[in-house]
């Protein structure tokens, strides 16, 4: 460790592999102060703007709040709160377009100000050294502090690291051209951002604090080396200018030399880095309890006519910067949230700027001339290898981008595809001017998405092993308990207890019933066959069998009806007096089928929701109970159903033709149906009927088809 | 309203293939020019050629598999090929060579393949292997350099000897190649290997007047134009500098073993540099990176393998050169020792020395 501080005083820092070099184009802006710009007439405020989870909302449409209250609470350390930019209220609360690569929309407060700038209660604090750690980290986390460099980590996680830290690395390498946002805030407001990484320091309480900046900001190296003179305990470390420097494990890199392992935060090393443009919010948060509510954007770009760092409030859209920069472009806009390499163009100028934001761009044609739009385009690798001698992560792009555009997922994920910060840097120097950085985001998502289906097919198959599973112990046990209660049985029964008694005697009534059967049923096949040699003695025991055998058909035949035919049940009934109640019931079964019919119907009918068919519907349930209450025998049922089928199919089409025409014609069939229904008295006459209706649909259908033509 | 939607990184270096191309084609008119100078008309007859049969032959498989025509017929790509076989072949080969060779590197060695960037072999060298096995006659018909001529040969007999086979005098290539002093000449690796086998020693094959008084008249010049125009192509930053370095260092390495061995049967090591087409492979073939291998450790061993190739070929082959042969071995080597020779990736098996313990 003591060897690191002594390469870094001598200047002599290590290296990443890879980088570009850019035109930095910060000359735009690093000549002005930072301004302040009005308060928009709206603000936008998205409840995430941070790597995490959003908090819950605390305020409603309409409320009046102040400038600094919270809108959104939660205790989730991944969640990070929302504070109102200036008071105002509340005018809605809906999805907007955010800060994001794809154009999503998330949920989004809106909040029109009063013009006031009205803060809440405040609690200034003189010397922070009397507060505790906790006192301390409970300030930065409600204070909605998240990292300001890019990513946005929430900072209360950062903080509140338990490992033995030996580096601070303050992050002021702001390697992305045209950006010079956390530069004008190095130069402008030195003492408060020392004051940040004091607090840092109280907290974390590092071995060293390495602040790591490029050599292209010399006033700010200034600055920074004059604000940390008597302080031995930071250093200055002015690292030569290549992109992307500022990437967290490459600024470790050149800093410490160590590597961060893949998937493994910094923490692990015992190394903390923190944006500089965060170290002056906590020295805010903490001293002058101002929540996150404003920061530093870089609005810069040819096309503006006055390109400066302003002082923006969270949520103030960005066309509202622009216009206040001077932004002439009224139809071809081109603006990009980020630099160059790793922002994103937005899909409307209405997107507003967040914690993250660190540079509006709006660059001339000329200027960011892409080549994607103008030039010849894509055309075929020809494996160069220019992007693996700039890539920072040592990865093959040419060899990731084969594979991203097979979709070869395993041969990607061996390629460390998941280790691309997406810098831009391969695509930058691509002569083939393939969008390498597009092909990787695109692949890594589909990468997510298969994990994610596979992860849940796992789960399906865990779920579907475990009813499995379930069921097959189920069956176990019922098996057990059956047999267990078998064996109860078996053990009363031999007990000799009177109850067991009874039971058992019950058990041998009934084997000795089951007995006389048998033998009633084998003497019935011997009286049969020795009918004609019975001796006269005998007859009065046939009567007697006869009479028996009269009763088992009766009691069969109840059986089977299944229904409280006491009466029938007597001894003297015939077969005649029993098929009566076997009508009955086929009876009724035609009834069921026919109301079964008739629900289908309406069912049918409520899917075309046509105020004329009610009637005809109507009246069909009319038909139906009609024809239940006629059905006088076997034959005049089975007719019923079959008009009644038709009744329904002509229903059906009239459903079909939507005309309001047709109510008339259907209410004559369905007065047919009625007529044909009623008087089912004989065949004859049924067939009749049959044939009338038949005719009636015919007439219906041509109706129809006129109608319809 | 439009807004205009990319995806990042926004900004572009502006280099193109085609310009990366159009540099490699400047970067051979020194060695071009030296050819020229010492050998006659011949190679740039051919060049026009190879690029007018390329182009045609461009031109009708792209429109064959309904390709964007305009884009990618001058990428410069076919140019470049062409003139890479215009520079290889003998200064008075016939016209039909070129045509053959131009043809057969384009529409089969580059476009059957997937054109552009899909090519496993280096369609120059491929065309000139076919040429080489199939018409060995003319394609070792070396002309002397214009100095050891018998003969006087301008524009007009170049042209007449390459379309008709005899010059605008009658003269055959026989008689052309036939040296001052009335025997037919070769080149100066040709020399030295055929004075071998007949049993005399280097140092005698250093005596014959092809080989002059450095490494070969005429070719020692060539060689050194080819090694200005790559050095311009490392300097640009066109061509990687591993690949020519480590070519050069393997044949260098290989023939001063072999020369401090045996002085007698060995030639040096800058004879072998500024020989053949040992300058002209380094920095123009090699470096061909479709065929190549990508990353630098993968660069450096297919060039080392490369260099060990040629080495051997004129060494104990029955070709007194062997660059071509040696580019066509690697370039089958080249997924191989891509897949060897993968960097390490930030952050994945970090060594102990790097892991912080310090």
């Amino acid at each position: 460790m003591g060897s690191v501080i002594e390469r870094i005083k001598r200047g002599n820092f290590w290296t990443f592999h890879g980088g570009i070099h850019p035109p930095e184009q910060k000359f735009l802006t690093t000549d002005k102060p930072i301004r302040a710009v009005s308060i928009p007439e709206q603000l936008i405020l998205p409840l995430q703007q941070h790597i995490g989870i959003a908090g819950e909302l605390q305020v409603k449409v309409g409320d009046k709040v102040l400038k600094g209250q919270a809108l959104t609470h939660s205790m989730h350390p991944m969640a990070v709160p929302i504070h109102a930019p200036t008071s105002g209220t509340i005018s809605a609360v809906k999805n907007a377009v955010i800060a994001h690569p794809s154009g999503l929309s998330e949920l989004c407060l809106f909040i029109t100000p009063d013009g006031e700038d009205k803060w809440r209660e405040r609690h200034i604090c003189i010397d922070f050294n009397q507060l505790t750690n906790n006192e301390l980290i409970d300030k930065i986390a409600s204070a909605g502090i998240s990292g300001m460099g890019g990513a946005g980590f929430p900072t209360q996680v950062k903080v509140s690291i338990r490992e033995k830290i030996k580096f601070l690395i303050i992050n002021a390498a702001e390697c992305e051209p045209y950006i010079s946002a956390d530069d004008l805030l190095m130069r402008e407001h030195s003492p408060s951002i020392l004051d940040g990484i004091n607090i840092l320091d109280r907290i974390l309480s590092p071995a060293y604090i390495l602040i790591g900046i490029e050599e292209n900001k010399p006033e700010a190296i200034k600055v920074l080396q004059q604000a940390t003179a008597h302080n031995e305990h930071i250093q200055v470390c002015v690292v030569p200018t290549k992109y992307p420097t500022g990437g967290e494990k490459q600024l470790i890199q050149i800093l410490t030399g160590q590597e961060v392992p893949s998937g493994v935060l910094p923490s692990s090393l015992g190394i903390v880095m923190h944006n500089i443009a965060t170290c002056f919010a906590i020295a805010d948060a903490v001293i002058n309890d101002i929540p996150l509510i404003k920061r530093v954007v870089t609005v810069s770009g040819q096309a503006l006519k006055k390109p400066q760092n302003v002082w923006s409030l969270l949520g103030t859209p960005v066309g509202f910067l622009l216009e206040q920069c001077g932004y002439a472009n009224k139809n071809k806009k081109h603006i990009i949230m980020g630099g160059p390499m790793m922002g994103y163009s937005l899909p409307t100028d209405q997107v507003p700027v967040v914690k993250t934001t660190n540079c509006v761009l709006a660059p001339s044609e000329q200027e960011i001339s892409s080549p994607y739009s103008t030039g010849t385009g894509e055309i075929e690798c020809i494996r160069c290898g220019q992007c693996s001698d700039v890539c920072p992560s040592q990865l093959l792009p040419q060899e990731l981008q084969w594979s991203a555009k097979a979709k070869d997922q395993p041969q990607l994920e061996k390629l460390n595809l998941f280790d691309c910060i997406e810098c831009g840097a391969c695509a930058y120097v691509c002569p083939s001017q393939i969008p390498l950085v597009h092909y990787y985001r695109v692949a890594k998502s589909e990468i997510r998405t298969q994990k994610q289906l596979d992860i849940k097919a796992e789960h399906a198959k865990v779920r579907f092993e475990a009813r499995k599973e379930r069921l097959a112990r189920d069956k176990i046990a019922r098996e057990e308990k059956h047999k267990a209660a078998a064996e109860a049985r078996k053990v009363r029964m031999n007990s000799g207890t009177p109850q067991a008694k009874t039971e058992k005697s019950a058990v041998a009534e009934a084997l000795a019933r089951v007995k006389a059967k048998k033998a009633q049923q084998t003497k019935i096949g011997d009286s049969v066959t020795a009918d004609h040699t019975v001796t006269p003695i005998d007859v009065e025991q046939k009567s007697q069998v006869s009479a028996a055998i009269a009763r088992a058909k009766a009691k069969k035949l109840a059986a089977q009806q299944n229904i409280p035919t006491e009466k029938s049940v007597s001894v003297d009934t015939t077969d005649d007096i029993a098929i009566e109640p076997v009508n009955d019931k086929k009876a009724k079964i035609a009834a069921a089928v026919a109301k079964a019919k008739a629900r289908k119907l309406t069912e049918k009918s409520n899917d075309t929701a046509l105020a004329t068919n009610k009637n005809t519907l109507d009246d069909n349930t009319v038909i139906s109970k009609q024809v239940e209450k006629s059905v006088d025998d076997k034959k005049a049922k089975i007719a019923a159903a079959v008009a009644k089928a038709k009744a329904r199919k002509l229903a059906e089409k009239s459903n079909d033709t939507a005309l309001a025409a047709n109510k008339n014609t259907l209410d004559d069939n369905t007065v047919i149906s009625k007529v044909v229904a009623k008087p089912v008295n004989d065949k004859k006459a049924k067939i009749a009927a049959t044939v009338t209706e038949a005719k009636a649909s015919k007439l219906a259908e041509q109706q129809t088809k006129l109608e319809s033509t | 309203m439009a807004f205009w939607i990319a995806s990042s990184p926004h900004n572009h270096v502006q280099s193109e293939t085609s310009a990366i191309m159009r540099l490699v084609i400047y970067a051979t008119i020194p060695g071009v020019f030296a050819q020229w100078y010492f050998f006659g008309w011949g190679n740039l007859i051919h060049i026009s050629l190879a690029i007018i049969t390329a182009l045609v032959a461009e031109f009708t498989v792209l429109s064959l598999r309904e390709k964007n025509i305009k884009a990618q017929l001058f990428d410069g790509s076919s140019i470049l090929t062409a003139v890479l076989i215009g520079i290889s072949l003998p200064a008075i080969a016939p016209w039909w060579i070129t045509v053959i060779g131009a043809s057969f590197a384009i529409i089969v060695v580059k476009q059957l393949y997937g054109g552009l960037g899909h090519n496993p072999f280096n369609p120059a060298m491929a065309a000139y292997v076919v040429l080489l096995i199939s018409f060995p006659l003319q394609m070792t018909s070396w002309l002397p350099p214009l100095e050891l001529m018998a003969l006087p040969l301008n524009f007009a007999d170049t042209l007449s000897v390459i379309v008709s086979g005899f010059t605008i005098d009658g003269y055959s290539v026989e008689q052309l190649r036939t040296h001052i002093d009335g025997y037919t000449m070769a080149t100066p690796l040709d020399t030295v290997k055929t004075n071998l086998t007949l049993g005399m020693t280097i140092a005698e094959s250093m005596e014959s007047p092809v080989i002059g008084e450095n490494f070969g008249v005429g070719w020692e010049w060539v060689s050194a134009g080819f090694l200005l125009g790559g050095l311009f192509l490392i300097g640009k930053k066109t061509i990687h500098w591993a690949t020519p370095f480590s070519f050069l260092a393997s044949i260098f390495v290989c023939s001063l073993i072999a020369f401090l061995y045996s002085q007698d049967s060995n030639a040096s090591t800058l004879f072998h540099w500024f020989n053949g087409a040992c300058m002209f492979g380094a920095f123009f073939i090699l470096t061909d990176p479709v065929s190549g291998a990508t990353s630098v450790k993968g660069r450096i061993v297919f060039a080392a393998l490369a260099g060990f190739l040629v080495f051997i070929i004129r060494k104990y082959g029955g070709y007194p050169d062997g660059v071509a042969f040696a580019v066509l071995i690697c370039n089958m080597a080249a997924p191989l020792i891509d897949q060897y020779t993968r960097p390490r990736t930030y952050g994945h098996n970090i060594s102990p020395s790097k892991s912080g313990n310090e």
